[in-house]
């Protein structure tokens, strides 16, 4: 069903935790009925230097959102926001039909902590 | 050079099987009975000659067996493919016997999906269905049945047993109540048989579905109990196989196995009810001791002995079942038919949990062979796995408000 990466992402996830003096904060998801992130960026001289995350959700949740922290961190603000939404499925080594999802949620995160950067830094940009 | 198209490592290393509800091993008694049908004994169940007669014979002395299971006269058992085909044959083909006398329905908003689905279906074949609401743990009261009724109802379906939560409902009442309306009841006792009492007399059924493959016999083989005299419209129409009711040549191998599962159902259900209920009730016990937070589902009593279904909200069903699978415990979130899908389960919504809660429930079911050291084991790795998941989706459970 999973790829070995997922397994090893969903087993042992990278970047569990939450950043208090984070530069930009993203949630996304479905906090009603479905699988959520929050996603804590730190972001330096418009890179981003660490990425902590929080996810209810399924494997593919979970090793999507520890993928997406490895992926970030090292990237511009600019990369990051560039994120498509099947970047980290495509990290993973693939995932099920039923579970692109998943890594769109991810790359909802990154969006949104991006955005949450820009709006703090006064850097919001028209796309 | 491996030559098995299926090579046994392609299967985890599962050693704590507790997914019974969605399917059971083939008892090794089953085993023996079925295998002479594969090759020496492979006569057409419909031929004069005595390859056919051969296999005639054991096909009816299955049909009596599977009847000695739920109180039935062989001539009233009809095999068909499964649980599934049996629950389609009994509502489609009623809907199909008696639309001239009503096109009313009536079923619950906890059916198997295989009912679920076939009422769907009439619904759109211009059908009315109501579908009645269970309380917290499950349940319909009978009251509700009788409410219902209408002088247009032909069909009440309402399953003896939920297959995700366990609970139990008052068949034997309903059924009364529905049969002393000149309506016909249909109860889906897939996951009841082996386990409860099953007697199409005291619960007033005019039609039962059953399956092979959760009494410990094979998969492809289930029955109907169709009473004397209730008539439906076959959904398959060919050679006037079981009395018309199921055309198709009958699968005597898969037959010849329930016949002998349902036998050995049927001696051993009391000792099994109790060897059951001694593990469900320790694995419950010990978990809403030393885990927090939890939830069970389903009425406290009147549930399969068996079953026992759990919420632990912050965690997500996939995650936990994915987890105690590395572990090698094999359970499930409520029905298998529904994981490929991302909505709650239907059954867990209609008890009235949120969706959040509903999403982070496993069921763990217990069959004949599992151990008091299953329990043990289970609990040995279970409190880790959730608050691991707690501890992963700490913040973002924390975006919900409550």
């Amino acid at each position: 069903m999973y790829s070995s990466t997922v397994m090893d992402h969903f087993h042992a996830p990278r970047n569990v935790g939450d950043l208090p003096d984070a530069d930009g904060v993203g949630n996304a998801g479905n906090p009603i009925s479905g699988n959520t992130i929050a996603l804590h960026l730190k972001i330096a001289d418009g890179t981003v230097t660490d990425a902590k995350f929080r996810t209810f959700g399924c494997a593919a949740s979970i090793a999507a959102s520890s993928m997406v922290t490895e992926w970030v961190i090292g990237r511009t603000a600019d990369e990051a926001a560039s994120i498509e939404n099947d970047t980290i499925a495509e990290a993973l080594g693939g995932l099920p039909p039923t579970k692109m999802h998943c890594s769109a949620m991810a790359a909802d995160g990154v969006r949104a902590a991006i955005k949450d950067y820009r709006s703090r830094h006064g850097t919001v940009r028209k796309d | 050079m491996d030559s098995t198209p299926f090579p046994e490592t392609a299967l985890p290393m599962a050693s704590t099987y507790l997914d019974h509800n969605a399917t059971t091993p083939v008892r090794s008694e089953v085993f023996d009975a079925m295998e002479p049908f594969f090759r020496d004994r492979f006569g057409n169940a419909s031929s004069i000659h005595r390859f056919g007669q051969d296999a005639r014979a054991a096909v009816e002395e299955a049909r009596a067996q599977v009847a000695g299971l739920v109180n039935a006269r062989p001539g009233e058992i009809y095999f068909t493919s499964g649980g599934t085909e049996s629950d389609n044959l009994a509502i489609k083909g009623t809907a199909c016997a008696r639309k001239a006398d009503g096109r009313h329905i009536i079923t619950t908003n906890i059916e198997h999906s295989a009912v679920m689905n076939s009422c769907a279906f009439l619904e759109r074949e211009g059908f009315e269905v109501t579908y009645l609401l269970v309380d917290e743990n499950g349940r319909i009261d009978p009251g509700q049945v009788e409410d219902a009724l209408t002088d247009r109802t032909i069909l009440v379906s309402i399953m003896h047993s939920n297959n995700e939560i366990g609970t139990v409902q008052p068949v034997g009442e309903i059924g009364g109540i529905v049969r002393a309306r000149g309506v016909c009841f249909h109860t889906d006792a897939v996951q009841s048989a082996g386990k409860l009492a099953v007697d199409v007399e005291a619960m007033g059924a005019d039609l039962l579905s059953l399956s092979g493959h959760k009494i410990y016999g094979p998969k492809g083989v289930g029955a109907i109990y169709i009473r004397k005299g209730v008539e439906i419209e076959p959904t398959a129409h060919g050679g006037h196989h079981e009395n018309d009711v199921r055309s198709g040549t009958e699968n005597t191998v898969g037959i010849v196995g329930m016949g002998m599962a349902a036998e050995l159902a049927a001696e051993e259900r009391e000792s099994e009810f109790r060897h059951l209920s001694e593990m469900r009730d320790a694995l419950e016990a010990r978990i809403r001791v030393e885990i927090e937070g939890v939830r069970v589902n389903g009425h406290p009593q009147r549930r399969l002995p068996g079953t026992l279904n759990v919420s632990f909200p912050g965690a997500e069903g996939e995650s936990l079942i994915m987890s105690l699978d590395l572990a090698g415990i094999a359970v499930s979130t409520g029905s298998a038919c529904t994981s490929g899908a991302i909505e709650p389960s239907h059954v867990l919504l209609a008890l009235g949990r949120d969706p959040r809660t509903a999403l982070g429930s496993v069921r763990f079911s217990f069959g004949r062979d599992n151990t008091m050291g299953d329990v043990d084991y289970v609990m040995s790795r279970l409190p880790g796995i959730v608050s691991r998941l707690r501890e992963v989706s700490a913040a973002s459970a924390g975006q919900v408000p409550v």
